[in-house]
């Protein structure tokens, strides 16, 4: 793990010299029509400098985008409309709740269709070719309709987050309880075991490798599902609405805070999953 | 009405036993093929059954059948979106996307410092919500199919990078030592050995990028788009209660991705059968 620490911060060190460079690149047509109208001439620094400083650019810098963060994360009160703190946490809640619904359900079918063969056959092959269609497309849909039977709020944002966390989870859970080999279930069969104790005692633990797997793709989905559940609503709240009241007003520096905010999010949320799936598999002795 | 509720589970238990029936002997072929779909048959029947028993308004959740009305009504219209959002803005995206992170894969191959750093950060990028980056990438190409080949690039980009990165290690050093008693050059050994060895890595990361391209690309239709696309239809139609044409735009958003995966599963089993995966 310590030898990567180098050639991460040498491809991190990339990525921030070519994102400078493309700032300079994109946001100089602006600066040099500033320049003409204003007559003065236009130095290579000069134009660095103005390109690194404008007020709406194409492509903030982002020491510009670095600036906006603090001022909203950490001068603003929480409270505030203006914090991003209060946005992401609104993201945040129905992303969890989201998440949970999904990851519980899924588990629930995934124990399903490996104790029940005919669930297995009818509806796993729904499962899988469930993921190769474009689910979020109807997020809008469910947004708009959950609204008119007067649910609103955290749940429909949430039954979002639950329906692309649920596959994930299903898939995953249904590999790791069918991961015991024949040799492993027929120890358990010579030693008299009844299903659930087959099931306590072996498949659910064997199944934990692939339950963690499952959990950050789930929750990786199930933020980008809780910031697209805050389009249609009309921009009020969460990163959703500060990525969509951005592109309405152009205000490049507030997408691209709210975007930063929302990767920060998914990286300390999977991580966080990563956190307890090495601390538990290590008890149990698997890694 | 209560005929219609009847029939909705009528429908079901008739499904269910039917499949239970199917289960009893599960090595047949035809049995494990006609259980899906007796169970998709059953849940369309049902749904059919409960949305006229209970006088669901169509505002809410529309029937089967005047889905499928919808859809026959307006073929001309879901044509043109399908053409402005899957053929211009996914596939196209899709295409450029998964070729430029081919070949910076192969660039980056050749420096193993680059790629020990490449692969956290690649995989990192992966997690990230990149469909965020849609309205500025609609801001910088524009409304049109552009923007939204773009939004495809960057969210095909990483898996696929990531993926073929992968892939390219994925040869045993026994197998480069053969290829270098044989003098290969290091083309040769690219073109013989590691990129057919990289192939299931390379498909795994182009089947990802199926989902993801149709995704972007009716996403980015939400930031704004000419008055034709499937993204586009789906938003506006929300906003006039027009669910039934909602429902035939994601019955063609569920056509076109089960082809598209469908179609590069095939190619992956053609290319790639020597692999233990597609033997059966």
């Amino acid at each position: 793990m310590r030898a990567a620490v180098l050639p991460i911060l040498t491809v991190v060190g990339i990525i921030f010299v070519l994102w400078y460079a493309a700032a300079v690149w994109l946001n100089a047509p602006w600066a040099y029509d500033k320049a003409t109208r204003s007559g003065a001439d236009m130095h290579f620094t000069a134009l660095v400098e103005d390109t690194w400083s404008q007020e709406k650019p194409k492509l903030p810098a982002p020491h510009q985008v670095g600036a906006e963060l603090w001022k909203t994360t950490v001068e603003k009160k929480i409270t505030s409309k203006r914090s991003l703190i209060y946005h992401s946490w609104i993201t945040l809640s129905a992303t969890l709740l989201g998440f949970l619904l999904g990851t519980g359900l899924g588990v629930l079918l995934a124990i399903g269709i490996v104790f029940n063969r005919t669930m297995d056959m009818s509806v796993m092959p729904w499962v899988i070719a469930s993921q190769t269609i474009p689910i979020l497309a109807i997020a809008p849909m469910i947004i708009v309709v959950l609204n008119a039977v007067g649910i609103s709020g955290l749940l429909p944002k949430a039954m979002i987050s639950m329906y692309l966390s649920f596959f994930p989870v299903v898939v995953g859970m249904v590999k790791g309880l069918r991961s015991p080999d024949q040799m492993q279930l027929d120890q358990m069969r010579t030693w008299h075991a009844s299903a659930s104790q087959t099931f306590w005692k072996l498949r659910l633990p064997a199944s934990m490798p692939y339950f963690f797997t499952s959990l950050k793709i789930g929750m990786a989905a199930s933020l980008v599902g809780a910031i697209v559940g805050e389009l249609p609503t009309g921009a009020v709240a969460g990163l959703g609405a500060r990525l969509l009241a951005g592109s309405y007003y152009g205000q490049t520096i507030q997408i691209w805070s709210a975007l930063i905010m929302a990767a920060a999010l998914a990286a300390a949320m999977v991580g966080l999953i990563g956190a307890v799936q090495r601390v538990t598999l290590k008890r149990m002795g698997m890694a | 009405m209560i005929g219609w509720i009847g029939f909705a589970i009528l429908a079901w238990f008739a499904g269910m036993l039917v499949n239970s029936w199917l289960a009893r002997d599960p090595g047949v072929q035809w049995r494990r093929l006609a259980a899906p779909i007796v169970f998709g048959a059953t849940m369309i029947a049902a749904w059919e059954g409960i949305v006229r028993g209970f006088d669901i308004s169509e505002v809410l959740l529309p029937a089967p059948s005047v889905i499928a009305a919808t859809f026959a009504a307006s073929l001309d219209i879901l044509w043109v979106d399908f053409v402005q959002t899957v053929i211009k803005g996914a596939l196209s995206g899709y295409l450029i996307g998964c070729g430029a992170a081919f070949l910076i894969a192969v660039a980056i191959d050749r420096y193993p410092f680059l790629q020990r750093g490449l692969l956290p950060v690649g995989n990192f990028v992966a997690a990230l919500p990149i469909i965020g980056m849609a309205p500025i990438l609609v801001m910088w190409f524009g409304f049109d199919w552009q923007s939204k080949a773009a939004v495809v690039v960057v969210m095909v980009f990483f898996p696929m990078l990531v993926n073929t990165v992968q892939g390219l290690q994925d040869t045993g050093a026994m197998q480069r030592d053969l290829m270098r008693t044989y003098a290969a050059s290091y083309w040769q050994t690219l073109f013989k050995l590691r990129l057919p060895a990289a192939m299931p890595f390379i498909f795994n990361g182009l089947k990802i990028g199926t989902t993801l391209a149709l995704i972007g690309a009716i996403v980015a239709e939400f930031f704004g788009s000419p008055v034709k696309g499937m993204g586009f239809r789906i938003s506006t139609s929300v906003g006039q209660l027009a669910l039934d044409l909602v429902w035939a735009e994601i019955v063609v958003a569920a056509i076109a991705g089960s082809t598209f995966y469908g179609v590069m599963a095939l190619i992956e089993k053609s290319v790639t059968f020597w692999h233990p995966s597609q033997r059966t």
